[in-house]
């Protein structure tokens, strides 16, 4: 399949889920979709397209986070970014873990950080942030504030 | 049968990146493992958004001591994606030079590191001597041994100077006829065989399945190479083999990173000798409001950089994935049912930071007796020494 046949394609398919298409450059494509749809994009790129999944990332923009995950399809060279809008009173998704084990880590990540649900994920505990971490902190969102001004101190660093 | 559970990590003074495993073992055999990863966790992708953009080429650039090109390299193909620009023809050969120097001195440690872990110490210091010398070429290239700073959004920092390059060919070349020496050592080595072979293997439908990348892929028949697939720098300019095997064993890990070693040494030798006239930096002035990502084949895999612009001089959003974050997971589906005393080298073979290995520690819940990371080495060497008087070699 070429890249036109693939876009082309996922135009098609999920004509109802895709929101915008952005064409950025030959070898990126960002496609929004509804939160809904991710399962049945996401699979379907990972497993009929035959892309690698390289990775989330979430970002807390001011009205809304956004979750891109990107994946490569090798054999043409081409990054399909698949864009979440959130919003911020209703902060979950649907995890992909059960499709490909590769998600697991990296929405656990998201989790910790962003304070992002990921509905089905089996193994939500943290991974980065330390076990004595309060809850309802997440250190990449906007209103972050420094919780523990001698947490620097109290390390021994 | 009676359950023991094994905690290895997360500290020691030896290591950079702390890890903590928690195993699982009934008699010998592994039945479950747990990671728990984050004892060095800096916050560096927040650091980065209170930096400008060149600023930040010099943070990431110690997010890792042994990478410390992959990340600017993956970095700095993010910022020139927001623009787009294309770097200088010169700039691209030398990136490619200095990224190549990194994959020869990385699998060099990684190869005596792991020869240490199964009792062959000749391997560990012959691999390190070697890794000392192609140090010596970046220092001369670079005037670092490590922490290169080559890299800056748009091009490179320093130029190659041309009376520098015979005195680097010939280094490389003398190398080579020690390397060859060492690859028969390692990869005709009939206990080593005994020892690697069949242990630890990772299938072609897991690697895929939990986005295995890097040598870890390749071993498994995932003839996959973002140098080849989605070519950068001057990879697709010089003439060199990706290299695949097919048992996913550790094993063909060790075979895949020597052969490396080898087309690296081409790769680098190929861009010296055509290097190519002119700028080095494209002198970028502005970053506009967008997204950009830059991924390359770091020596572990492909290193992914996701960073956001909002038209100011500091990154909104900039996000690292390093490829250790994809192929530790597999230790799921390549430790459990394995020997304790396997364990060890399965979980180096994917090239973690070493020193997970190094701080081990067993401790038996009902007989109280704790082992630590010492004795798992012992362990380790101990069955290589068993089977070396088995196969009666010497």
């Amino acid at each position: 399949m070429t890249r036109e046949e693939v876009l082309d394609d996922l135009r098609k398919k999920f004509k109802d889920d895709i929101i915008e298409v952005f064409d950025k450059s030959p070898k990126r494509v960002y496609v929004e979709i509804r939160p809904d749809s991710i399962v049945q994009v996401a699979s379907y790129i990972f497993k009929d397209l035959k892309a690698r999944f390289n990775t989330a990332s979430g970002v807390d923009l001011r009205y809304h986070m956004e979750i891109l995950y990107h994946f490569l399809i090798e054999d043409i060279n081409l990054l399909i970014s698949l864009r979440v809008k959130l919003q911020k009173q209703k902060l979950e998704i649907d995890s992909l873990s059960p499709i490909f084990e590769g998600s697991s880590w990296i929405e656990r990540e998201i989790h910790e950080i962003l304070g992002i649900n990921f509905r089905g994920h089996k193994d939500l505990r943290k991974l980065l942030l330390p076990d004595d971490w309060p809850e309802g902190v997440y250190p990449l969102r906007r209103d972050y504030k420094e919780w523990d001004k001698n947490v620097i101190r109290d390390r021994g660093v | 049968m009676e359950k023991t559970i094994i905690p290895i990590g997360p500290y020691h003074p030896l290591q950079e990146e702390p890890e903590f495993f928690l195993l699982t073992v009934e008699g010998e055999k592994v039945v479950d493992i747990d990671v728990h990863i984050g004892y060095n966790h800096r916050g560096i992708e927040k650091l980065s958004e209170t930096k400008t953009f060149d600023q930040s080429t010099f943070l990431i650039e110690r997010i890792c001591g042994i990478c410390s090109t992959s990340h600017p390299f993956a970095y700095t193909r993010a910022v020139e994606d927001i623009i787009p620009i294309e770097v200088p023809e010169r700039a691209k050969y030398i990136r490619t030079i200095i990224a190549e120097g990194e994959r020869i001195h990385s699998h060099l440690l990684w190869l005596g590191l792991a020869g240490h872990f199964l009792g062959y110490n000749t391997v560990y210091m012959w691999a390190w001597k070697l890794r000392e010398e192609i140090l010596d070429v970046m220092e001369i290239l670079t005037g670092n041994r490590n922490n290169y700073a080559m890299f800056k959004p748009g091009g490179v920092r320093r130029d190659i100077k041309s009376e520098d390059i015979p005195v680097v060919i010939k280094k490389i070349d003398s190398i080579v006829s020690t390397l060859e020496m060492l690859k028969k050592a390692v990869i005709d080595d009939p206990v080593l065989h005994a020892r690697t072979k069949g242990i630890g293997i990772l299938s072609k439908e897991d690697a895929i399945n939990y986005c295995a990348l890097g040598p870890t892929a390749r071993a498994s028949g995932v003839a996959r190479d973002l140098r080849k697939d989605s070519p950068y720098g001057a990879y697709d300019k010089v003439e060199w083999d990706m290299i695949v095997t097919h048992n996913g064993d550790v094993f063909d890990k060790v075979v895949v990173r020597v052969l490396e070693t080898f087309e690296s040494i081409k790769i680098i030798k190929n861009c010296l000798l055509n290097l190519p006239g002119g700028e080095i930096d494209a002198n970028i002035k502005d970053i506009p409001p967008g997204e950009g990502i830059g991924f390359i084949e770091a020596p572990r895999g492909e290193c992914f950089h996701y960073v956001k612009s909002d038209g100011t001089n500091r990154p909104v959003r900039h996000k690292v994935r390093a490829p250790t974050f994809m192929n530790l997971p597999t230790y799921k589906a390549t430790v459990i049912g394995e020997d304790i005393s396997d364990a060890t080298i399965i979980l180096a073979a994917i090239d973690p930071c070493y020193c997970c290995t190094e701080r081990m520690t067993v401790c038996n819940t009902k007989r109280k007796k704790i082992y630590n990371g010492k004795d798992l080495i012992k362990l380790s060497r101990e069955k290589t020494e068993i089977l070396r008087n088995k196969m009666g070699v010497k």
